[in-house]
C-alpha cells in the first residue's frame, strides 16, 4: 500500500522516552483528522510497545529503539516499533493476558492492549536479535471534514 | 505523577493526576503504599478525575493497591475514570476486580 508520509524517531531506551514516544505519534497522527478517543487509543498503545521496549528489549543497558510511523493510502496509520535487544523466545506466550517477565509494576497486558485499541498487531521477533511490532490502525473519515 | 491524600477517620481518598506510565509507576506504587501502610484505612478511595493519561503501568497500579487493602482488610474503589484510563481497564477486565464508581 502507498506510504503518503512518514516519520522515524530514534532514541534511547530510557523510560523518559515513553511519553516522547506516544505524544510524538498522536501528533504526527493529527494530520488524519482523528477522534479523541482514536487519538487516545494511538497513544496507548504506542505507550505499551514503547515499554515494552524499554523494559524488556534491554534488561540491563541502554539500547537503540525506532518508532515508525506512517499514514498510508486508506486514511490508516501504521506503527513500527522495532529494537535490537534481547528478542522473545516465544511470541505466543508473550501476547497471553497477564502474562509477564517484567517487575511488580509490569501488569502483563500490554499486548492485550495493543490488540484491543489497534485494527492489526504484528510480533516478530528472535532470540538474541530484536522484536519488532507493527501495528495498524484505520482512522474512520467524518463527513463534513 | 503527584498522590495526593487525604484521610477523614480510617477512609483514605488518594488523588493520581498527571500521566500514569511506566516510567512514573514505581513511584505511585510506593507513594500508595506508604500511605496505606501508615493509614491502615478500612476504605480507599482512588480519585483518578486528574488521571490524564494511562497504559498497562495503571492496571499494575490499581491491582497492587486493591492487594495492599486486602492485606489491612480493607476496601478499595476508584471513582472519576478518565475515558482513556476507563477504556485500558476495561481491556483488561479490571472491572471483575475492582469496584469502579
Amino acid at each position: 500500500m502507498k506510504i503518503e508520509n512518514h516519520v522515524t524517531l530514534e532514541f534511547p531506551s530510557r523510560s523518559a522516552n515513553e511519553g516522547f514516544a506516544r505524544t510524538a505519534a498522536a501528533c504526527f497522527a493529527a494530520q488524519l483528522d482523528p477522534t479523541l478517543e482514536e487519538v487516545n487509543d494511538i497513544k496507548t498503545a504506542v505507550s505499551e510497545a514503547v515499554t515494552n521496549a524499554i523494559v524488556h528489549a534491554y534488561p540491563d543497558t541502554l539500547g537503540k529503539v525506532v518508532v515508525k510511523l506512517r499514514i498510508k493510502e486508506g486514511h490508516a496509520l501504521e506503527i513500527v516499533v522495532k529494537d535490537w535487544g534481547v528478542g522473545i523466545a516465544d511470541v505466543e506466550q508473550a501476547r497471553t493476558p497477564l502474562f509477564t517477565t517484567g517487575s511488580e509494576e509490569r501488569s502483563g497486558m500490554g499486548f492485550t492492549i495493543m490488540e484491543s485499541f489497534m485494527d492489526t498487531l504484528k510480533v516478530r521477533s528472535a532470540p538474541g536479535k530484536g522484536t519488532t511490532v507493527t501495528m495498524a490502525r484505520k482512522i474512520a473519515r467524518r463527513a463534513g471534514r | 505523577m503527584p498522590v495526593t491524600c487525604r484521610e477523614d477517620k480510617r477512609h483514605l481518598t488518594a488523588r493520581v493526576a498527571g500521566e500514569l506510565d511506566h516510567h512514573g509507576a514505581r513511584t505511585v506504587m510506593e507513594e500508595l503504599d506508604r500511605r496505606i501502610d501508615q493509614a491502615q484505612p478500612s476504605q480507599l478511595t482512588l480519585d483518578l478525575s486528574g488521571l490524564t493519561f494511562t497504559d498497562s503501568s495503571g492496571i499494575a497500579v490499581l491491582l497492587r493497591a486493591h492487594r495492599r487493602m486486602g492485606q489491612v482488610q480493607g476496601s478499595m474503589r476508584v471513582v472519576n475514570t478518565p475515558d482513556q484510563a476507563g477504556r485500558v481497564f476495561q481491556a483488561a477486565g479490571l472491572e471483575r476486580i475492582i469496584r469502579f464508581e
